[in-house]
């Protein structure tokens, strides 16, 4: 009896799930190929909300065709890269990737490299802020610097997982300082807000993380900002560059599409064509908007140069902080 | 009394009918999940979080709350019929719970789930409204110093229940502690004791390995007996909770919401390690037939973990609002759906949409009703499980297991880590060796290693930093006498005899 009682709710958690996800309902096939989209993370992180933000715009700009996320998640996203790998020639898959996943590479020495899959887009960006807690004594970069310099022990860094995109940042940031990267004392922590509690607590010297993350606790004057990694100053947040207080470090926190290796020239076109497509409708525009996202659009040759140059600089940092297992 | 005119008004906010609609349609979402070994309530909500495309803010976080709350309860039903826990978190309700149904009271045990957790859901929502502010100046001034003492403090709370073998209980810990170091070092970024296997650089989810070794290993176990003894005849008992059991039931409750709400404030909190110290309370505090009746089926210890765990869960919602500080993968993911609605939760979420948070704390009242006017009237009807054949109602579990742990990474790799932890469950059941140690070890564990590296590095070495904070010290102090009493007390007997 209670089998069929959780078959039933089984049934109605399938449905709940299947209806909400597939929104408009546009479950007509009128000729348009279908389109899965893998987010090689788990659900409710960042790729996978630009997945399913995406599975939306897509529909939107085209009701007719059927869109559909899956989550592989693992191993910063290298999981998910391995099995796009696998489906070599298939255009209809497109991988959610960005940064992390150039890093995780590198880091957990995958089998399979970002070399092999079809280039297809960068959607998005977002720059790193570094913070100190209100309480601080430091009050510029050069403060910092002239502090990490005398001991780079004392200045302890919070931000996310070992090798991410913050550690990196941190790697630069002491590079161009001059200080040896193995020697940051980096503080990894997960995911959630357990660096920024500890920023709160004034627990840690500085913290790194994307500024959407601390924004809010800037305004409220809980944070103050050191730098950001963008080239010039954004309007979305007041705060100095770090190329202003004298530290060259530069890095936008990208997301993009991939697709499966050996895709044949008409197949990566109608691919680029779609998301371009997607990335001129509306529905993409407004969600680009709300989440704070900055737009940085690249298709074709250009994005696979940066996908390289990127692999190439991520390599490089990765090594001199002495990450690589 | 500003905060009670805005909760009033959030009350006309939740009470609409189609709001009560997705309350409902949440809790028993939410319930559902709980009672599903693998599926929780974080990846519910994270499935459903397309629906604020097309939802108001107010309905979907009125829904998400049901969930949350519901999949915090509905944890216990398993593990107290049939010692397979679904979540983590009502691991510790088997302990008693699945003892005391064997006995014939799993209505009262079931009935004591739901009424604790409906208790410490009001009363911790509560808290919520008056005692947001304090309760987030402490959980922020908790450091890495202080979370390594606690975690002591924690194991040395349930090495009482490391079973009557002291050998055997260490054993099953140091087993969940190896475990536990499967997976990419969060410090370093190396993988530990992957065996060159990609999938296991995250680590073994607490989930796969308490659905292994409790609920496979408890079939497998079942299925071994199965032809060698006659069936055990569960005495079916009264339906509802007597005297004697609102008497005892009535006081671990309180005392699990005073342990579950401040720890689910504290990000690395968790809802696991309050049972673990509620049960511990409880097994202490215990005289007369209560203290007999410890490990055997006592209500205390399925009263008091309950109302921990569900207290938790709407501790978790003060930093959460307050600053916008995730401290659970549910309230993450919750996160990320105040950001979808351009909603930014911190200081400024209460003066600017007073109508959506006091909405919400609204929701989590009626949630809570729900869940009980849902649950306590099913509990004899739940309790009827038992009756079933047992190798069709196992068969369902194991059944229901994979499918779970499947879908928790759609990773076939997690199937076969199931199925080896299954065996080993039944290996441990077989030699007398306690389970439920080896998942507080994999708890445990990992935060103790993290959080105690965490400070070290932070103070750049110097180990005088670990009892540096009041905090760490009181905890470390307190660790220390719960080891050390026992001795005392033994020693100050032989003295007095002499």
């Amino acid at each position: 009896m209670r089998l069929r009682r959780l078959a039933v709710l089984t049934a109605v958690i399938a449905s709940v799930t299947a209806a909400t996800a597939c929104g408009a309902g546009s479950d007509t096939a009128s000729g348009t190929s279908a389109l899965r989209i893998m987010a090689p993370a788990a659900p409710g992180g960042g790729w996978d909300q630009t997945s399913r933000t995406a599975e939306q715009a897509i529909k939107s700009i085209e009701p007719a065709r059927k869109v559909e996320v899956f989550n592989v998640p693992g191993a910063g996203g290298t999981i998910g890269l391995a099995q796009l790998a696998g489906d070599k020639g298939n255009g209809g898959v497109l991988m959610t990737m960005g940064l992390v996943m150039v890093g995780a590479v590198e880091q957990n020495k995958s089998a399979v490299t970002l070399a092999e899959v079809t280039p297809i887009a960068r959607l998005t960006e977002e720059y790193e802020i570094v913070v100190v807690p209100a309480e601080s004594p430091l009050q510029t970069l050069a403060d910092l610097v002239a502090a990490w310099k005398a001991d780079p022990t004392r200045i302890s860094v919070a931000g996310g997982s070992a090798g991410g995109t913050d550690h990196i940042v941190a790697g630069l940031m002491a590079k161009a300082a001059d200080i040896d990267p193995k020697q940051v004392n980096y503080i990894a922590h997960s995911g959630g807000g357990e660096a920024l509690n500890a920023l709160l607590g004034n627990k840690v010297s500085i913290g790194i993380s994307g500024i959407g993350e601390f924004a809010e606790h800037i305004k409220s004057g809980k944070l103050r900002s050191l730098g950001i990694t963008a080239p010039a100053r954004i309007p979305s947040i007041e705060s100095p560059t770090l190329k202003e207080g004298g530290l060259d470090v530069e890095l936008a926190n990208w997301r993009g599409f991939v697709a499966p290796p050996g895709l044949d020239e008409a197949a990566t076109k109608s691919l680029t064509d779609l998301v371009t497509k997607m990335h001129d409708g509306q529905a993409w525009k407004d969600a680009v908007a709300k989440n704070g996202w900055v737009d940085s659009f690249q298709t074709g040759q250009l994005f696979a140069d940066f996908l390289t140059s990127e692999q190439t600089r991520v390599k490089g940092i990765i090594a001199e902080m002495g990450l690589v297992s | 009394m500003d905060s009670l005119n805005l909760l009033l008004d959030g009350f006309a906010t939740a009470l609409t009918p189609v709001n009560l609609l997705y309350a409902l349609v949440g809790v028993t979402l939410g319930t559902l999940v709980g009672v599903l070994p693998g599926i929780g309530p974080a990846m519910t909500v994270a499935l459903l979080l397309p629906i604020t495309f097309n939802v108001p803010p107010a309905s979907a976080f009125i829904m998400f709350a049901g969930i949350y709350y519901g999949g915090m309860y509905g944890g216990s039903t398993t593990s107290i019929l049939l010692n397979t826990p679904g979540e983590s978190s009502s691991m510790i309700t088997a302990l008693e719970g699945n003892k005391m149904a064997r006995r014939g009271r799993a209505a009262q045990a079931l009935a004591t789930a739901a009424i604790g957790s409906f208790v410490a859901g009001t009363i911790a929502t509560g808290l919520l409204v008056v005692a947001a502010p304090l309760v987030v100046e402490f959980a922020i001034s908790f450091g890495p110093e202080d979370y390594f003492a606690l975690a002591i403090l924690a194991f040395t709370a349930v090495s009482s229940v490391l079973s009557r073998s002291v050998v055997r209980g260490l054993a099953s810990l140091v087993l969940g502690l190896a475990i536990g170091l499967v997976g990419i070092d969060q410090q370093t970024g190396q993988a530990r004791l992957t065996l060159g296997i990609p999938q296991l650089l995250d680590g073994i989810d607490v989930v796969i390995v308490a659905v292994g070794l409790f609920a496979l290993g408890e079939a497998l176990y079942v299925a071994s007996r199965l032809r060698h003894a006659p069936p055990e005849i569960v005495p079916v008992g009264r339906a509802w909770m007597g005297r004697a059991d609102w008497r005892r039931s009535w006081r671990p409750w309180l005392r699990g919401t005073a342990l579950g709400f401040p720890f689910g404030a504290l990000p690395g909190g968790g809802a696991e390690i309050p049972t673990f110290l509620s049960y511990a309370a409880e097994k202490r505090l215990a005289r007369g037939t209560a203290k007999e009746e410890f490990g055997k089926g006592a209500i205390e210890g399925v009263a008091g973990p309950e109302a921990a765990n569900n207290a938790s869960a709407a501790g978790t919602l003060v930093p959460l609002l307050t600053l916008g500080l995730p401290t659970s993968a549910t309230a993450a993911i919750m996160l990320a759906a105040f950001q979808q609605y351009g909603l930014q939760p911190g200081p400024q979420l209460f003066d600017h949409n007073p109508a959506l948070v006091w909405g919400m704390v609204a929701s989590l009242f009626i949630g809570n009703t729900m869940l009980l006017v849902l649950n306590l009237p099913l509990a004899p009807v739940w309790a009827r499980v038992l009756r079933i054949p047992r190798p069709y109602l196992y068969a369902g579990i194991v059944l229901f297991a994979a499918l779970g742990v499947y879908a928790l990474n759609n990773s076939w790799v997690d199937l076969i880590v199931l199925y080896l932890l299954g065996l080993l469950g039944f290996a441990m059941r077989r030699f007398g060796l306690p389970v439920a140690p080896a998942v507080i070890g994999l708890i445990l564990g990992p935060m103790a290693e993290i959080q105690l590296r965490r400070a070290l590095a932070i103070g750049a070495g110097d180990v005088s930093t670990l009892v540096a904070s009041p905090v760490a010290g009181v905890l470390l102090v307190l660790s220390a006498l719960a080891l050390l009493t026992p001795l005392l007390r033994k020693l100050l007997r032989k003295v007095l005899a002499r």
